[in-house]
C-alpha cells in the first residue's frame, strides 16, 4: 500500500543526506521525495510517498523520528489532504498534430509552456492519476521528454 | 564574556567545563593548533598508536566508568581509523564524543590533502554528527555533542573540526542549556502500561526476563535485582547485559541465544511471559524468529521507540528509562514464592551442568578450567574485556559476572581488536580496579600495537591469551558445516604447509609470533600455560605482578563452543556437544 508522509525537518545542509541514508541503509523504498522551506526559514518539510505495509510505516516513522533532525513525522495518508505533483512533457507536434494535442491539453488544464519546429512542450499540475492520464493520451504522438516533480500535499483545514 | 578564545582554546575549555578527565587522541597536521593546547591542558592524554586503538579505549573506558568516553584524531586517515570504532560503539549504545580535524573550511571538497568526508562516511554509525563551519558554533555543538552522546539511547557523536575554526576566535559560554526541537527522549513510561505489564506479571505462570545491556546503561540493576526476587523470576542477561543480574544468584540463567544455556534458552521457549528489558531481540539471541517464544506473552521495556517491535510483535510495550520503569513497576508487582517453574529451571540447569563443553580432550589444556579459576580468583569482581570469538562466548558461559560495567565486550559488531584497547581504556577510567583481557590469538593481532600503551603508561592490565593458533570461531563453523575444509583460518599455517589441510598434526609449524618474546620486548613480563595443574598459580603470578602480565593458554586447537543453536535454528534445538566420530 502507498503512503504519504509527511515530515518536518531542520532547514540544513545534510540534512537530505541524512534522511537518504537512512532509507537506503534501512532498506526503505521511497517512490517520490519532494524538498522545500515552510512558512519558517529554518523548517524544510520533505513530502515522502512509500510503498509497504503497516509495519514497514512504523519502522520507518520510529527511525525517522529518532533523526536529530527531524521535528515531526505524520502519516497523512488518511487525512483530508490536498496533493499535487508537476510535470513537463515534450511531445512530438507537427502542423496537423499540434491543434489535437492542445485540445488535450485544454481539456487537463495543463498549459503549452514552449513550442518548436517540430515539438511542444507542456505543463500539467494535478494529483498523480491526473498526469498519468495526461501522459497516456500523449503518447501515442511521440514523447520526447518527460520530467515530473515528487508530490507536495498539506492536510485540509486546521494544522 | 569580552574575552575571545581561540577554537582550540574553546575546544580545552569546553571539555573542562564537561568534567572530561581523560581524552584518548592522536595528534596530526590537521590538529596542530588543538594539540598545542592539549600540552597545557589539565585533563589527562592517552596516546594509543593507532586511532582505533584510541576509540576502542574511550569505549572500554565509557563501559566501565558509565562516563563519556572521549577521542580525537587528525583529518584524513586519522579520521578513517575510527570508523570500526564508532560502529562497534553506535551498536552497543555506548556514549562517546569523537573530534577530527579536518582541511581548513575553503578547502572543503577539493580533495585536498588529507582530506576525508568523515562526516558523511560516519553518518550510519554514529547517533548524530556534526561539521563545524562557525567558530561562533563550537562551543554549543560540543555541549549538544555531549548530552546527545550521553542522553535517551546513548551513542557516538562525531565533531569534525576544521583547521581553520580552530585559529579563529569567538566569545565562550558554556551556560546555556542545551534545547534540540528534534531530540527529546521520552524517560516516563506510560502508567497505563505499567499497570498493565504488573497485572500481566501477577497472572504469568511461566515468566523470565530477558535483560540486555539497556539495564546497564540506565543503571538499573539493583531495580532488576528486585523485580526478579520478589516475583521469583528468573533472569537471562544477553551478552552486553553480563553484569547486570548476579550469576550466583538462583534466579540466574545465564546467556540466552546462539551460545547461551540450555537453561535461558529452553525457558525462553517455554515461558508464558517474556519481560525484555534493556534489550532489541537481536538475532544471536533469539535464534529463527518465527520459532522464537512461541507460548509468551512479551512485555518491552526500552528507551529507544524504534526498538519496540522491530523484530518481534510486542503486546505490552512501555517506552522510557528503564530504571524510572522498573521502579514503579516494582511497586505495582506482587510478592511470589518459589513454585513449579522454579523447579523445572533447576532441572534444565543441571541438564546444562552435566553436559557442558569445554573440558579438556586428550589431557591438553581446556578454556573451561582457566576462565572458571580466574572467575574464583577475582570473586567474579574483575573488570574482564574480551575480543572475539571463541574465547569470548567461553569468558560469557565460565566467568561468573556480578555487577555492571565490568564485562567488556563487542556485541552487536563483533569487532575482533577491540578488547585489548578496551581494556586499556578501563585500566585508565578505574586504576585501583584488576583489569583483564582474555583474548583469542588472532583476535589480539588486530591491536597488538598497543601493548606499548600498556607498557608506557604503566596499565597493570593482566592479558590471557586462549591460543588455540586457529580464528576458531570461524573454524568450528567449517568444522561442524564445511566438513572441516579449514579455509584460511590456520594461524600457524605457512606457505609450505599441505593445500588442503584438515587439521593439526605433527608437523604443523611453529606459531608466529611467540607472544612471550612480543611482550618481552615491550618489556611486558608473560609465560606460556600448557597445564591444567598451573592455572592457578600462573594466575596467581600474573594478579601478583605490579605491572602488566600476558599468559599464553596453548588450548586444545579443536574446541568447539556449546551448546550451539545452528544458524536458522530455532532456540529449543540446540546442539549440545560434539559427535562422536
Ligand atoms: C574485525 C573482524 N574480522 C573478522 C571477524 C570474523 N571472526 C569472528 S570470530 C573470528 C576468529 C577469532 O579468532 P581468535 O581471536 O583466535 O579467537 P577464537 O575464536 O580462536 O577464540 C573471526 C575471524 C570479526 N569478528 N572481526
Ligand atoms: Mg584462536
Amino acid at each position: 500500500m502507498k503512503h504519504t508522509v509527511s515530515v518536518l525537518v531542520a532547514n540544513q545542509s545534510g540534512v537530505l543526506a541524512r534522511i537518504a541514508s537512512l532509507f537506503s541503509r534501512r532498506g526503505f523504498n521511497i517512490e517520490s521525495l519532494s524538498v522545500g522551506q515552510t512558512e519558517k526559514k529554518d523548517v524544510s518539510r520533505i513530502t515522502l510517498v512509500v510503498d509497504g505495509d503497516e509495519k514497514h510505516l512504523e519502522q520507518l516513522t520510529k527511525q525517522l523520528n529518532k533523526q536529530v533532525i527531524v521535528y515531526k513525522v505524520s502519516n497523512i495518508s488518511n487525512d483530508p489532504t490536498v496533493s499535487r505533483s508537476m510535470a513537463f512533457i515534450k511531445v512530438k507536434a507537427d502542423y496537423e498534430t499540434r491543434s489535437e494535442i492542445i485540445q488535450i491539453v485544454d481539456v487537463f488544464r495543463g498549459e503549452i509552456v514552449d513550442v518548436a519546429n517540430d515539438s511542444v512542450m507542456v505543463e500539467v499540475t494535478g494529483d498523480e492519476g491526473k498526469i498519468n492520464a495526461m501522459e497516456e493520451l500523449l503518447e501515442p504522438y511521440g514523447i520526447v521528454e518527460l520530467v515530473r516533480t515528487g508530490k507536495i500535499a498539506m492536510t485540509r483545514g486546521k494544522k | 564574556m569580552g574575552n575571545k578564545m581561540t577554537g582550540a582554546e574553546i575546544f580545552v575549555k569546553a571539555l573542562e567545563e564537561e568534567g572530561v578527565d581523560t581524552l584518548f587522541g592522536y595528534p596530526g597536521g590537521a590538529l596542530i593548533p588543538i594539540y598545542d593546547e592539549i600540552f597545557d591542558a589539565d585533563f589527562k592524554h592517552i596516546l594509543p598508536h593507532h586511532e582505533q586503538g584510541g576509540i576502542h579505549a574511550a569505549d572500554g573506558y565509557a563501559r566501565s566508568t558509565g562516563k563519556v568516553g572521549v577521542t580525537i584524531a587528525t583529518s584524513g586517515p586519522g579520521a578513517t581509523n575510527l570508523v570500526t570504532g564508532l560502529a562497534t560503539a553506535y551498536m552497543d549504545s555506548v556514549p562517546l564524543v569523537a573530534f577530527t580535524g579536518q582541511v581548513p573550511s575553503h578547502m572543503l571538497g577539493t580533495d585536498a590533502f588529507q582530506e576525508a568526508d568523515i562526516t558523511g562516511i560516519s553518518m550510519p554509525i554514529t547517533k548524530y554528527n556534526y561539521l563545524v563551519k562557525d567558530v561562533n558554533d563550537l562551543g554549543s555543538i560540543i555541549k549538544e555533542a555531549f548530552h546527545i552522546a550521553r542522553t535517551g539511547r546513548p551513542g557516538p557523536v562525531l565533531i569534525d573540526i576544521p583547521k581553520d575554526v580552530m585559529v579563529s576566535k569567538s566569545d565562550f559560554d558554556y551556560s546555556k542549556p542545551v534545547d534540540l526541537r528534534g531530540y527529546k527522549p521520552n524517560y516516563d513510561g506510560h502508567p497505563l502500561q505499567i499497570k498493565g505489564a504488573a497485572d500481566r506479571i501477577n497472572q504469568a505462570e511461566k515468566p523470565v526476563i530477558y535483560a540486555g545491556g539497556g539495564v546497564i546503561i540506565s543503571g538499573a540493576a539493583q531495580y532488576l535485582r528486585e523485580l526478579a526476587e520478589k516475583a521469583k523470576i528468573p533472569v537471562t542477561t544477553t551478552l552486553t547485559g553480563l553484569g547486570a543480574f548476579d550469576e550466583k544468584s538462583d534466579l540466574s540463567l545465564g546467556m540466552p541465544g546462539m551460545h547461551g544455556s540450555t537453561e535461558a534458552n529452553l525457558a525462553l521457549s517455554h515461558a508464558d511471559l517474556i519481560i525484555a528489558i534493556g534489550c532489541r531481540f537481536d538475532d544471536r539471541v533469539t535464534g529463527k524468529l518465527e520459532k522464537f517464544a512461541q507460548e509468551a506473552d512479551i512485555i518491552h521495556i526500552d528507551i529507544d521507540p524504534a526498538e519496540v517491535g522491530k523484530r518481534v510483535a510486542i503486546d505490552i510495550p512501555i517506552v522510557g528509562d528503564v530504571k524510572r520503569i522498573l521502579k514503579k513497576l516494582n511497586l505495582r508487582v506482587e510478592k511470589k514464592e518459589a513454585n513449579g517453574w522454579g523447579n523445572q529451571i533447576k532441572e534444565w540447569k543441571n541438564v546444562d551442568n552435566n553436559n557442558v563443553k569445554a573440558v579438556g580432550v586428550n589431557g591438553a589444556l581446556s578454556p573451561r578450567p582457566v576462565i572458571e579459576a580466574l572467575s574464583e580468583l577475582t570473586d567474579g569482581q574483575a573488570i574482564l574485556a574480551t575480543e572475539v570469538g571463541q574465547h569470548q562466548m567461553w569468558a560469557a558461559q565460565f566467568y561468573q559476572f556480578s555487577r555492571p560495567g565490568q564485562f567488556l565486550s563487542s556485541g552487536g559488531l563483533g569487532t575482533m581488536g577491540y578488547g585489548l584497547p578496551a581494556a586499556i581504556g578501563a585500566q585508565v577510567g578505574n586504576p585501583d580496579e584488576p583489569v583483564f583481557l582474555l583474548s583469542g590469538d588472532g583476535s589480539i593481532q588486530m591491536n597488538i600495537q598497543e601493548l606499548a600503551t600498556i607498557k608506557k603508561n604503566k596499565l597493570p592490565v593482566k592479558m590471557i591469551i586462549l591460543n588455540n593458533k586457529y580464528l576458531g570461531m570461524v573454524r568450528q563453523w567449517q568444522d561442524l558445516f564445511k566438513d572441516k575444509r579449514y579455509a584460511a583460518t590456520c594461524m600457524s599455517r605457512q606457505v609450505d604447509c599441505p593445500p588442503k589441510c584438515k587439521g593439526p598434526n605433527d608437523k604443523c609449524p611453529e606459531m608466529v609470533p611467540d607472544f612471550i618474546k612480543l611482550a618481552e620486548s615491550y618489556g611486558i613480563k608473560g609465560e606460556v600455560l600448557t597445564e591444567e595443574s598451573e592455572i592457578i598459580p600462573a594466575l596467581k603470578r600474573a594478579i601478583a605482578e605490579d605491572g602488566p602480565y600476558l599468559i599464553d593458554c596453548i588450548i586444545e586447537r579443536e574446541e568447539n563452543v556449546f551448546p550451539m543453536v545452528p544458524p536458522g535454528g530455532s532456540l529449543y534445538e540446540m546442539i549440545l556437544e560434539e559427535e562422536s566420530e
